[in-house]
């Protein structure tokens, strides 16, 4: 199968509202006649159920949460992204695309990107019109703050809570439909499988997580709106209930996985503290807007700091490596992410990490107070610095933070084509379970700029042009395809309760993230990847026949919904691994050792790797095959990422 | 250090449900309370027993999806989230007695689980402004005073957890409820549905079986998110003049 990306053809500036042209409508009296399934109810899955509902379109919406407001996005920080050039500081839509291009090291389509910062700025305005109390100047307009990897001020922000605010937004939109009937909840409700009908996305099977019932759900069309899969690693700043599990099993269905070795590792969390972590919390990106990152300028002081033998605030100003910005004097600690977590590594595996383990560097504010005063710094980030205080037990307005890269976001996911429709018509992936913008590393604040803009301004025509060559008649559950789907999930479901092994479930997801993290985690080797694949195919092997969980299907059983999710992340896990050794190049988030310049940047291969890498599922135990998209720049010309 | 700890255990909503008593031990400071109830899980998953169930998923404090009544005190003894009280507010031998959430509106699910879905039909009655996607005017057109925009945020980062409930003796939702009102009623985007929106939100609330507010103030005091209860004072004003002019023809 030759991929198409269904990119417009013209000018980049003109593809979106020329394809927004050529679309088929539905007409408004027909639009009710047709069924649409949205699974998750984050900031992609709200807005689009909201958005679509609103159109006329009949919706049933899904989460496994017991609320719709508690979907994930609600735990992002520091801000979205908008090319509104407010601030008057050189920033336009072309610039917002050029910087996403490039933070991305250029693996990803300029098409989406271009339509995506295109989008961005209504993004904006629709969540002021419902009431999300942004920050504001004195004058009563909008402010903003700049965020890693770029150089204008495009950053909106509500406190430390910005993705809070744009998810009860979302959230309340929702709901307005639900109570105009136009939207359909099912609360604790996971999907476990897709209904593919002629080679058409039809329905879904879901289990109710309370009652254990295994159903199906008709429709013309299935949006998932799943998030990403970072939770493979165990250990990440994801929700504990993350998962993969509805894309991965759409994949075994037929959508074709992209590029699920690119995952982003945040610089700025909060250090493991012992074996006992459950998952790993994050500390703004804004923070570097004012924090400084360091760690001692010599192995032998960092000695004396991890035996408690001195404070950070004892080492002098010329025993301190501010190392970001000696390396990336015009950037300076405001990097973009891939950037900063690698250099943090470095220097901690060069032995001058700052905590007991080692592996932590300092993040430090005692200059921007005594530049800003404590009461500004307290305005800007009091949130956060609670948070930390509450989680360590130390005070960062007397001591630096202590800091260290966690997974965070995977900009791999489900492919999609410009229309987010993966290689299963009638089956179309939003935000983060796509792969699309951010290529191979994703900026600052942009995860909620695409989410919102996949939900509230792309799936409304992109879905509507699809729905419009589909007859408006009912989908037929009763066709076999249903009934054999559900018995596939049920006695999936068996044979998972009837292993009756000796490990509980996360000794298996424990020792899966410790796979990952070690060997396709920040820095990536042949070798490493090699054994990473062998090990997981040998965990996989023994979760299979030596998983303990307990209980039956028909209760409220969490270790079966985690037993379910850890099976499809071993699987997961073992392509991300396959994709990593496939690309034999260094990109953003993807590092090979054997592949950096001199001085330690990623070196990228565009005349071999300029490609999606897109995995089609061929059957249990089977290599998948690789498919590739070569990618066009038009344009951008591609250069080296440098900071400097 | 080593710790007792007395669980509510029930099966599911009929099951009559009763106390449990397990000891934890090598418990550490440092460990999340809900990272020590994973620890104790894995154990009675290994001797076969049933994992206590609860409710959790960002363990990073926003979400609200986590609950538990520790000690008589919803989220424990600090004012924050059970996700984000660490073990190093407990001392060695202390015993620990954790509940669920006790309302009639958020009936027990499972052990320590609750249903709050009545706090979804609360916002479904009216916690939102009627706009559709597109058509809105540009976000600086609406300016509002950074100080009424500061109120407003206030009042928006409640988390949905249902602490109030749990911490008030009647399980009055007036502080969940009045956060919503009171963030729409101080911005000029909420000014149009003003008026319904606080009579519909109250009917919706009354109908769920929350008690009635006797402003002893233990919501603000529980608060993970330090809502404060002037959001139920404003909203008892709203809802009044609301009645009076009411708009609901």
């Amino acid at each position: 199968m030759i991929l198409d990306s269904k990119i417009p053809a013209g000018p980049l500036a003109e593809k979106w509202t020329k394809h927004k042209f050529n679309s088929k409508l539905v007409n408004p009296a027909n639009k009710r006649k047709y069924d649409v399934i949205v699974v998750g109810t984050g900031l992609a899955g709200a807005s689009a159920a909201a958005s679509l509902a609103e159109l006329g379109y009949n919706v049933k919406a899904f989460c496994f949460q017991d609320s719709p407001r508690r979907a994930h996005s609600i735990a992002a920080q520091g801000g979205i992204n908008a090319a509104k050039n407010y601030q008057n500081d050189g920033d336009s839509i072309y610039r917002l695309f050029y910087d996403t291009i490039k933070g991305g090291d250029y693996r990803a389509r300029e098409g989406n990107v271009y339509r995506l910062a295109e989008v961005s700025v209504k993004i904006i305005d629709q969540c002021v019109a419902q009431g999300v109390p942004f920050a504001r100047e004195y004058g009563g307009l909008l402010a903003n703050r700049s965020f890693g990897g770029a150089q204008v001020s495009r950053t909106f922000y509500a406190r430390g809570q910005t993705g809070q605010q744009l998810l009860l937004g979302a959230y309340s939109a929702l709901s307005r439909q639900v109570a105009n009937g136009k939207v359909k909840l099912f609360p604790r409700t996971e999907m476990m499988d897709l209904v593919v009908i002629d080679g058409q996305a039809k329905g879904i099977v879901t289990r109710n997580l309370i009652t254990g019932a295994v159903e199906t759900h008709a429709a013309h069309a299935v949006l998932l709106c799943t998030g990403g899969y970072g939770n493979v690693f165990f250990l990440s700043t994801n929700a504990m209930g993350s998962n993969v599990t509805a894309a991965w099993r759409a994949h075994k269905r037929g959508a074709y996985f992209a590029n699920p070795c690119f995952t982003q590792i945040h610089p700025t969390c909060i250090p493991v503290s012992g074996d006992h972590q459950s998952k790993l919390t994050l500390m703004s990106e804004s923070l570097r807007n004012d924090g400084r990152v360091w760690v001692p300028a010599t192995q032998e002081i960092a000695e004396k700091l991890r035996k408690g033998q001195i404070k950070a605030n004892d080492i002098k100003e010329e025993e301190r490596d501010y190392f970001l910005e000696r390396k990336y004097p015009s950037f300076g600690n405001l990097v973009p992410r891939d950037v900063a977590s690698r250099n943090a590594k470095y220097v901690c595996d060069e032995g001058r990490g700052v905590n007991e383990t080692g592996e932590a560097v300092f993040l430090d504010f005692r200059d921007a107070i005594k530049r800003d005063t404590r009461k500004i710094i307290e305005q800007k980030y009091g949130n956060l610095f609670d948070m930390y205080k509450q989680i360590t037990g130390e005070d960062p307005y007397e001591m630096p933070m202590m800091i260290y890269p966690a997974v965070h976001y995977t900009m791999g996911g489900l492919w999609v084509d410009y229309n987010l429709m993966t290689t299963v018509p009638g089956l179309y992936a939003l935000g983060e379970a796509n792969f699309s913008e951010h290529g191979a590393n994703r900026l600052g604040a942009s995860a909620l700029m695409q989410g919102l803009a996949d939900g509230y301004f792309v799936i409304p025509y992109t879905v509507g042009d699809y729905l419009a060559q589909l007859a408006p008649t009912k989908v037929d559950e009763n066709h076999p395809e249903f009934a054999r789907a559900k018995e596939e999930v049920k006695q999936g479901i068996e044979r998972i309760l009837k292993i009756n092994g000796t490990k509980p479930v996360d000794y298996f997801h424990k020792k899966l993230g410790k796979i990952m993290w070690d060997k396709c985690g920040m820095a990536r080797t042949e070798s490493g990847l090699k054994e990473a694949k062998a090990e997981i195919q040998a965990l996989k092997k023994e979760f299979w026949s030596n998983v303990k969980v307990l209980g039956t299907n028909e209760e409220l059983n969490q270790t079966l919904e985690k037993a379910n999710r850890v099976a499809d992340f071993l699987e997961l896990g073992e392509l991300m691994v396959d994709d990593a050794l496939n690309r034999n190049e260094s990109c953003g988030g993807h590092f090979r050792e054997e592949y950096q310049t001199p001085d330690g940047e990623a070196l990228r291969d565009d005349e071999n790797y300029a490609y999606v890498a897109a995995w089609k599922y061929l059957g249990e135990g089977k290599e998948e095959e690789l498919v590739k998209e070569e990618l066009v720049f038009e344009n951008v010309k591609l250069t080296q990422r440098s900071y400097k | 250090m080593k710790l007792t700890l007395k669980i509510w255990r029930q099966k599911n909503a009929a099951d009559k449900g009763g106390f449990v008593t397990y000891v934890a031990d090598h418990v550490s400071k440092d460990m999340s309370f809900l990272e020590m109830l994973d620890v104790l899980n894995d154990q009675l998953t290994e001797k076969g027993e049933d994992p206590v169930h609860f409710d959790h998923d960002c363990r990073e404090g926003i979400c609200g999806m986590c609950s538990l009544y520790i000690n008589g005190k919803p989220h424990g003894p600090l004012q924050t989230t059970t996700c984000q009280l660490h073990m190093r507010s407990f001392s060695d031998g202390e015993t620990i007695t954790i509940e669920p959430w006790r309302a009639k509106a958020f009936p027990v699910v499972k052990d320590l689980v609750v249903n709050r879905s009545a706090f979804d039909r609360i916002i479904q009655a009216g916690g939102y402004v009627s706009v559709n996607t597109g058509g809105v005017p540009d976000a600086n057109e609406i300016p509002i005073p950074k100080t009424v925009a500061d109120l407003a945020m206030d009042a928006a980062q409640c988390i949905g957890c249902g602490a109030c409930v749990a911490a008030c003796k009647n399980a009055s939702a007036m502080l969940f409820t009045s956060a919503k009102v009171s963030q729409l009623a101080l911005l000029p985007q909420g000014q149009v549905e003003r008026k319904t929106r606080a009579e519909k939100m109250v009917a919706q609330m009354d109908a769920e079986g929350f008690g009635a507010c006797t402003n002893t103030g233990a919501c603000e005091a529980e608060c993970p998110k330090g809502i404060s209860i002037t959001n139920i004072a404003r909203m008892n004003r709203e809802y009044f003049s609301a009645v009076v002019s009411s708009d609901n023809m």
